[in-house]
């Protein structure tokens, strides 16, 4: 202790002190107790505490002149027996839960040392109850007892103390105080090898307990209500209170304070309760227990009360009652200051108050729990369900009793399945941090041992691809009634619709929607869909490029689910798997899509993804979802021939980028892998040729191919901070697509290959192989080296050789974008490429810094990047 | 260092006895040690409190995890010196 309380003295600090040392040796030796150790202590324990159970109950009448002998030797034995047939099978040494499918394991580590305080009212059988826990869970105790029952505390302290250490537990397991103080209590509560507070008592020391700045559980006060309504078992209902109220003569704090009964059965009840011997107050009566009972300046009952008999305590207040009464019931008519009785009563007065609805009684019962009671139990006798449905919303209770006693029941495993305790946690609403009957898990630190989990992963693509020259004809085989083409006026005009038309079977009826050939706008897609409704389409087939077939995709979409929210459908997402916003499964109509792209670079025929341009906010809207695949695509070359040589290389690096992206991203998988490096060879073997020779036949066969290839890679690893550049750049300066990448792409890769700077987190990686992957990749295309640095260099190499032959810039400043106007764009670009989600599957996590950096690499031009090792 | 807690204490209090006798360092070999009890720990801090008090340094050889967490958590640990 670092400051030392002045009202203590030397030697009681020195007593004090003597028994945390004693408890920390002895929580220190516990921690090496097995569970078949502890457990070999708990049951001699619990024989004890039954064996001894009517000499407690004595011991405790005598010396608080609470309560009856009779219940609290029932108590006793509640808090030993009952307590152990929950404990004795339940684990809590080592590892006490195992969830091999998660991959995780639950370990039990004891707390230390637990000061416990014990109230006056239930003495020896919280002791009994906390000895028990304590040694079910390896824990040293120092009992704090109530000052008026410290002597019946020692005396339960002692017989589980000695149990314990005879069958094995460690000496000095537990202490309790003798003579104790406020003062005791608050040097324990600070002190620095008290782990934690388990207070039960009144409201001053679960105050205390929770001020201390320990880790506690306090559990003090309820004002219990109960409402019975005109359904109810009325005689059953009557009895069970009777039974509650009276058990050791109310001193149990879930027991009950009002009961509010329904108007039409309120007599009937009254007349019940008279019956079996309960007094009902007539006249002034219940006023004049008021007057004598409740404190008027507190509000507060008086302690003299507490635990006293019914007769006793109609004698004290002047009133007649006949010799055998157990019960003073009190008629009220509201709650508050103004109704004296309707606060906690610990002593067998219960208040009753006569309800005119439902209504009325539900706001009653709320005004009773919220008069001290938040938290802590209520009670409800209906047959209703939805009354006791209602009932437990309404009412803030850690335990809501139904059609039980609320003492009995809220100890637990008496009435009902509860976890029979001594300790009301009353959740927040009662200042408490469980509203759980505390129970040997809050003795304990559960440790989660969380082993690496293997992220699930995918291979998602079309279940039908055809390509080669003439693919298209596959499209006979594809029954419809009604098919839509979308497609741009150019390739109507060049006669590519005819040669769809003529393979779509003849008895289908087939409608041209011919729309401009830039990223699809709103407008345009509404107006498919009518197209699509007006047809009563079943088929869409989507001839074009990247535009067409999003299109196409966003048409199928709204034509199927017409109250698809696309807006919201493009909320951002982390993990694919685990997003908020889900796609609807409900569809009116039915179309299959089949798409046949006419350029060879964005592989929209395979992938999920859609990007829509919204004009009247100048937004692009990116949708990403496997139910936008395409059903079947159609890679046909003969769609291609006619692509002018510029665009072929733009596309061409697009899908050299998409296959190097995929190749390096933290979702790529052997699948994906097998993908992106077929497409990348097929790249390098055909680009230049397909450039050069636009009539070669072969050369755009195989890279209408490799676009398709890379896209099946990047549907299922995505793509990576390259995209993200470019995405910044090409919106910004109006650049295309593909040559954005193109411009970004040798820089991109040395980045990757270099040590990051920051690691990006990912289950699927094992180690940073982006530097390895690069360097599989140049000994596919046999650029040689003997390290990993010099493969990754000869890629960067091989791929500025590419860019060169197809004659794209150098640099971005060789597109005339001069240093000051850069440096001006830069703030946007740099926030605008690190706002792009694509960069979320980069192998390394890029700084705003490094991106700027990037572009100003890119800017310079290529032909200087160099690679920094990784490996 | 026996296993058994009794030869176990009787060990502590005969190094206790010998702080007296040796210079600058004491060593107990704990390897064959698999639990403590509150005596034993007891007389550790007791050991740990003579041998501070005659500058003498107590060193622990092959003190188990476990033996070595009830150390931790009786605050001893930081008392003495470990190896292996």
């Amino acid at each position: 202790m670092t400051a030392k309380l002045s009202s203590l003295s030397d030697g009681r600090i020195a007593c004090l002190e003597g028994l945390v040392a004693q408890a920390r040796t002895a929580a220190a030796v516990f921690t090496q107790y097995t569970q078949e150790d502890v457990d070999r202590i708990v049951k001699p324990m619990v024989l004890a505490g039954l064996e001894q159970a009517h000499h407690l109950a004595r011991l405790a009448i005598e010396e608080t002149r609470l309560g009856v002998l009779e219940d609290k030797t029932i108590k006793n034995m509640v808090a030993t027996e009952f307590v152990y047939n929950y404990v004795r099978d339940k684990r809590t040494v080592g590892a006490i839960a195992e969830f091999p499918e998660r991959g995780l394991t639950e370990v039990a580590e004891p707390i230390g040392i637990i000061f416990s305080i014990t109230p006056i009212t239930n003495p020896t059988s919280t002791v009994l109850f906390k000895c028990i826990m304590a040694i079910k869970t390896r824990n040293a105790v120092i009992f704090g007892p109530h000052p008026k029952a410290w002597r019946c505390c020692r005396e339960a302290v002692r017989i589980m103390y000695e149990t314990a250490v005879r069958h094995g537990a460690p000496e000095g397991v537990f202490t309790c105080l003798e003579e104790p103080t406020l003062e005791d209590n608050a040097y324990l509560m600070r002190h620095k090898d008290v782990r934690l507070i388990d207070a039960t008592g009144g409201r001053g020391v679960v105050k205390a307990a929770y001020s201390s700045g320990k880790p506690a559980l306090g559990v003090g006060p309820g004002n219990t209500p109960v409402y019975l309504e005109k359904t109810a078992d009325i005689p059953m209902a009557v009895v069970d209170i009777i039974t509650s109220k009276t058990f050791d003569n109310g001193t149990i704090c879930a027991s009950e304070q009002t009961v509010v009964i329904d108007d039409e059965i309120y007599d009937r009840v009254l007349n019940e309760f008279a019956d079996l011997g309960a007094h009902i107050c007539q006249g002034g009566e219940a006023e004049q227990l008021a007057r004598v009972l409740i404190d008027a300046e507190t509000g507060y009952p008086q302690p003299m009360a507490v635990g006293q008999k019914a007769v006793d305590i109609a004698r004290a207040v002047g009133l007649r009652v006949k010799p055998n009464t157990k019960l003073l019931v009190a008629p009220i008519q509201g709650v508050g200051k103004e109704h004296p009785l309707s606060v906690e009563k610990l002593f067998p007065v219960l208040s009753v108050y006569r309800a005119k609805s439902v209504e009325e009684a539900l706001k009653v019962c709320m005004d009773v729990n919220h008069a001290g009671g938040l938290g802590h139990t209520a009670v409800v006798f209906s047959r209703n369900e939805e009354i006791i449905r209602r009932f437990g919303e309404v009412i803030d209770a850690g335990r809501i009793i139904v059609n039980s006693p609320g003492s009995i029941g809220a100890l637990g495993g008496v009435y009902n399945d509860m976890v029979p305790t001594f300790s009301f946690g009353c959740g927040t609403g009662g200042g408490n941090s469980t509203t759980d009957n505390v129970n040997v898990y809050h003795y304990l630190n559960i440790k989660r041992v969380a082993r690496r989990t293997p992220a699930h992963m995918w291979f998602r693509v079309p279940n039908q691809i055809y390509f080669n020259l003439n693919a298209v004809e596959n499209l006979r085989q594809f029954a419809s009634r009604s098919t839509v083409i979308v497609t741009n006026p150019a390739l109507e005009h060049m006669g590519h619709v005819d040669i769809v038309r003529r393979w779509i079977p003849s008895e289908t009826l087939v409608r041209v929607l011919a729309i401009p050939d830039a990223e699809p706008e709103m407008k345009v897609i509404l107006q498919g869909v009518e197209a699509l409704k007006l047809s009563a389409a079943d088929q869409i087939v989507a001839l074009g490029g990247g535009s067409v077939i999003d299109a196409a995709k966003i048409m199928k979409l709204k034509y199927e689910s017409p109250d698809a929210d696309l807006e919201e459908l493009a909320s951002p997402f982390l993990d694919i798997r685990k997003r908020v916003v889900q796609f609807p499964t409900v569809k009116v109509h039915r179309a299959r899509l089949i798409a046949a792209p006419t350029t060879s670079g964005t592989g929209s025929e395979v992938t999920p993804f859609a990007v829509l341009t919204d004009k009247a906010s100048g937004r692009k809207v990116t949708l990403a979802d496997y139910s936008l695949t395409p059903d079947v695509a159609i890679v046909d070359p003969q769609f291609v021939m006619s692509m002018p040589r510029r665009l072929t290389a733009d596309t061409g690096i697009d899908c050299l980028t998409h296959a190097l992206e995929a190749g390096v991203s933290i979702y790529a998988s052997a699948y994906t892998d097998s993908n992106a490096m077929q497409a990348v060879r097929l790249v390098f073997q055909y680009l230049s040729a397909a450039y050069e020779r636009p009539g070669d036949e072969e050369a755009r066969s195989m890279m209408h191919n490799a676009a398709c290839i890379a896209a099946m890679a990047f549907s299922n690893a995505s793509v990576g901070v390259n995209h993200a550049l470019a995405h910044a750049l090409g919106a910004r300066f109006g650049i295309a697509h593909g040559r954005a990448n193109a411009l970004m792409l040798p820089h991109v890769i040395a980045f990757n290959a270099s040590v990051p700077s920051k690691f990006m987190p990912s289950p699927n990686q094992r180690a940073y192989v982006a530097h390895k992957k690069y360097a599989l990749t140049a000994d596919l295309l046999g650029l040689g080296g003997e390290t990993i640095d010099e493969k990754v260099r000869n890629l960067v190499l091989a791929v500025e050789g590419l860019l060169d032959r197809l004659e794209i810039p150098n640099s971005i400043a060789d597109l005339g974008i001069s240093k000051e106007e850069f440096e001006r764009a830069m703030p946007d670009l740099a926030r605008n490429a690190f706002e792009d989600p694509s960069w979320r599957s980069n192998p390394r996590m890029p700084l705003i810094g490094e991106l700027v950096e990037l572009f100003w690499s890119a800017w310079r031009g290529r032909g200087r990047a160099s690679v920094a090792k990784a490996s | 260092m026996p296993a058994h807690v009794d030869e176990l204490i009787a060990t502590i209090e005969k190094a206790i006895g010998r702080v007296d006798e040796v210079e600058s360092e004491l060593v107990l070999d704990f390897s064959p040690v698999q639990r403590l009890d509150p005596s034993a720990v007891t007389l550790l801090e007791k050991l740990a409190g003579k041998a501070q008090e005659k500058g003498v340094k107590v060193l622990l050889e092959g003190v188990s995890v476990e033996v070595y967490r009830v150390l931790k958590l009786a605050k001893l640990a930081q008392r003495f010196s470990f190896r292996g």
